[in-house]
């Protein structure tokens, strides 16, 4: 007679504090702020169930959705320039770096990670002052080289505005992709590049033929990290120009806009019940961006084993 | 034996620790730059003639404000003093219980009802927050440089911008300093500094809360067409000029004419090496009547759920009482007491402001009282319209009928 499998108590305690701890902190606060979003206030400021009624002011008033879609095409912008300017400057940084010949690899590589760890209150006021048309450096340094014509309060017009916050956390989290990368292309078996030297594919043709195929899901994942992190994005805004993101609103993104719903900005008292339909709403694109990418892009990946 | 002993020693300490207890009032407030001022001067007066009450005041940055404190409310951490905004933003904390109300104060019978109607029930059946201050609008201006360029402060429109055309012909100072980053600097310092002469203090803004004038008409707009003609007269690259950068270029000595309120004034008079002097807002024609924004700004009220609501209410009290009104608006120039005491002020500045009072008619900003209940915000979206009236992105037309449009889709006597 076969023996009963022990029951395996240490798989359980081992996931306890993790599971504990996440659905403390996350799956309860998530089911928390949907489930308020059903709500509004009633009649004498009482909690009443009103169903999809504020996604329906959401999307169908237009005080409201104008504001929303204003926020959802500037956080798309926001993340159109993260991936054509940060991505691919981040993996060309690795493919440098990865390169034995260079020297002081781990100067740059720690030079250009720096920013990443700093605070977004000193990034966002630092980059305010180098681009402060009255005390900043950047109308200074255009002058220098005879381009001051190209100088321009950018922070503070509307077309430029969102493009230079934009490209200021590009500046910030460079380092990220360019690490991940940098790790990618180190793993790749000397022996596939030995071999594809023997081929006579070297240089340029060697990173576009052999290794940009092998760090592919790398950049995969970069990528979705970067939606997830843009379509969360509250914090340079906020730093730079201020919860009601000017000027008139061009670099209102959904953080920004969910900020001032929720918590309430000068004369505007909070509403916590919209507040949490836009959180609802932001939630939605997320989930929606990454199961695209994990069902449609992922799964189509080619992988090597080595 | 020893063992007893230091039990003894234990015990008396802990039995004689109520006896002793001083209870600690935290005060919220967002008047950061007074930190200070309360530190050395205001608390320790109290505290010298209330040796068992401690104070403590815990600011935090203005414009993070109101969102801490009603997170702080909610959450039951906040502290037994709340400083309260003006209107709305107090009247909804009373309303959900947060604040006390305080009408049975005997220090609010040393108020005037207009005084405390920014702290009072629609009604006026209760009233919520002991008032502090008011803030006075007007320009502040470079005193030496109207001097050296043989400029008479301006009390009409046409010479005001005569002085402003002088100004920049000459070169020498930027004409005017304000930029349009932080936007309520074009609403506040802008729109409801110069407005009330045009419509005509309380009498458009009572009107337009009553639904008979509308922002569409000549006395609303009219305000914004002179604001878009400020756009000549601000530095360069005013559009991501922020409010600590305009007030830096004054005290600097690199602008002449600072748009105000009074409670630039213990700032300046810290940070400016040159004379100063203030003008209020400039009206059409030599002796014609004029307005001021006199805004009623700042009053400190009880958290209900203080468990110290009796030492609270002690220092409730002396806030209302004379002695605090001279004390608070000498220590602070630019805030004016509300105190129906007159108070005597030593700063010359602040003695210009105050003088306006006499001068002209009194009335309070546009949008405070009950326009800005709904959504669209009407002070938000006047912030927004002052500021793309200035960078000329919006045309004074335009901006007041969206504002209009914003306002008819919820208020009722607008519709």
């Amino acid at each position: 007679m076969a023996a009963r499998k022990p029951v395996r108590w240490h798989i359980a305690v081992f996931l306890a504090p993790a599971v504990l701890i996440y659905t403390a902190v996350m799956i309860i606060p998530l089911f928390g702020t949907l489930l308020q979003s059903l709500y509004n206030k009633g009649e004498g400021g009482a909690r009443v169930f009103v169903g999809l009624q504020n996604f329906a002011t959401l999307f169908g008033d237009a005080l409201w959705s104008d504001a929303f879609w204003n926020a959802l095409g500037n956080n798309a912008w926001f993340f159109l320039i993260h991936m054509l300017v940060q991505n691919p400057i981040g993996v060309a940084l690795a493919a440098i770096l990865s390169t034995p010949r260079l020297r002081m690899a781990a100067f740059y590589r720690t030079a250009i990670f720096i920013p990443t760890i700093l605070s977004f209150v000193i990034v966002g006021f630092v980059w305010k002052l180098i681009l402060s048309p009255i005390w900043g450096i950047a109308p200074g340094m255009l002058d220098a080289v005879g381009l001051k014509m190209l100088f321009a309060p950018w922070l503070g017009k509307e077309e430029y505005a969102l493009t230079a916050l934009a490209l200021v956390s590009v500046w910030q989290f460079i380092g990220i992709p360019m690490m991940l990368i940098y790790a990618a292309l180190l793993s790749i078996p000397d022996e596939i590049l030995e071999a594809a030297e023997m081929d006579g594919i070297t240089g340029m043709s060697q990173f576009w033929k052999i290794k940009l195929p092998l760090i592919l899901p790398s950049i995969g994942i970069i990528s979705i990290l970067t939606f997830v992190g843009n379509f969360n994005a509250f914090d340079l805004i906020y730093v730079a120009q201020g919860a009601l993101a000017g000027p008139d609103y061009a670099t209102d993104i959904l953080g920004t806009f969910l900020y001032r719903t929720f918590f309430g900005f000068q004369l505007q008292l909070g509403d916590p019940y919209m507040g949490s339909a836009i959180a609802g709403a932001m939630f939605g694109i997320i989930l929606i961006g990454v199961c695209v990418y994990l069902f449609g892009i992922q799964t189509r990946l080619r992988r090597y084993q080595f | 034996m020893k063992r007893t002993f230091r039990v003894a020693l234990l015990t008396s300490t802990l039995l004689a620790g109520p006896a002793l207890a001083e209870t600690t009032l935290t005060i919220e407030s967002w008047r950061n730059d007074d930190l200070t001022i309360w530190q050395d001067t205001i608390i320790p007066a109290f505290e010298a003639a209330h040796p068992d009450i401690k104070v403590v005041f815990a600011p935090t940055a203005p414009a993070e404000y109101n969102a801490v404190l009603n997170s702080k409310l909610s959450a039951g951490s906040a502290g037994d003093l709340i400083t309260c905004r003006p209107f709305d933003a107090s009247l909804e904390l009373f309303n959900q219980g947060h604040l006390a109300d305080l009408s049975g104060l005997a220090a609010m019978a040393n108020f005037s009802p207009v005084a405390k109607s920014a702290w009072q029930t629609d009604d006026g059946a209760a009233t919520f927050c002991v008032p502090m201050a008011s803030v006075i609008h007007g320009f502040i201006y470079n005193a030496d440089a109207f001097e050296a360029l043989g400029i008479a402060v301006p009390t009409t429109r046409d010479e005001f911008f005569a002085a402003l055309d002088t100004i920049k012909a000459d070169g020498t100072y930027i004409p005017m300093a304000m930029g349009t980053n932080d936007q309520w600097e074009a609403a506040t310092m802008g729109y409801n500094n110069i407005g009330p002469n045009y419509w005509k203090g309380e009498e458009g803004r009572l009107a337009l809360i009553k639904g008979e004038q509308k922002l569409t008409d000549e006395g609303w707009v009219a305000p914004y067409a002179e604001l878009a003609k400020w756009k000549d007269y601000l530095g360069d690259g005013f559009e991501a000029q922020t409010y600590p950068d305009s007030q830096n270029l004054f005290t600097l000595g690199r602008a002449a004419i600072y748009p105000a309120g009074s409670w630039e004034i213990s700032g300046f008079n810290a940070q400016a090496g040159f004379k100063m002097g203030a003008f209020a807002p400039p009206v059409a024609a030599a002796g014609d009547t004029c307005y001021i924004s006199d805004h009623t700004d700042i009053a400190i009220g009880m958290n209900a759920a203080s468990p110290n609501a009796e030492a609270a209410k002690v220092f409730l009290e002396w806030v209302g009482s004379p002695e605090f009104a001279a004390m608070y608006a000498n220590a602070l120039p630019g805030f004016f007491s509300l105190n129906s005491t007159p108070v005597e002020m030593a700063d010359p500045l602040a003695q210009e402001f105050v003088s306006w009072r006499g001068k002209c008619q009194s009335t309070i900003r546009s949008t405070y009282q009950i326009l800005s209940r709904g959504t669209p915000n009407l002070e938000n979206e006047t912030w927004n319209a002052s500021a793309n009236v200035i960078k000329g992105t919006d045309t004074p037309e335009d901006a007041g009928k969206r504002l209009q449009e914003g306002l008819a889709s919820w208020y009722e006597p607008q519709k």
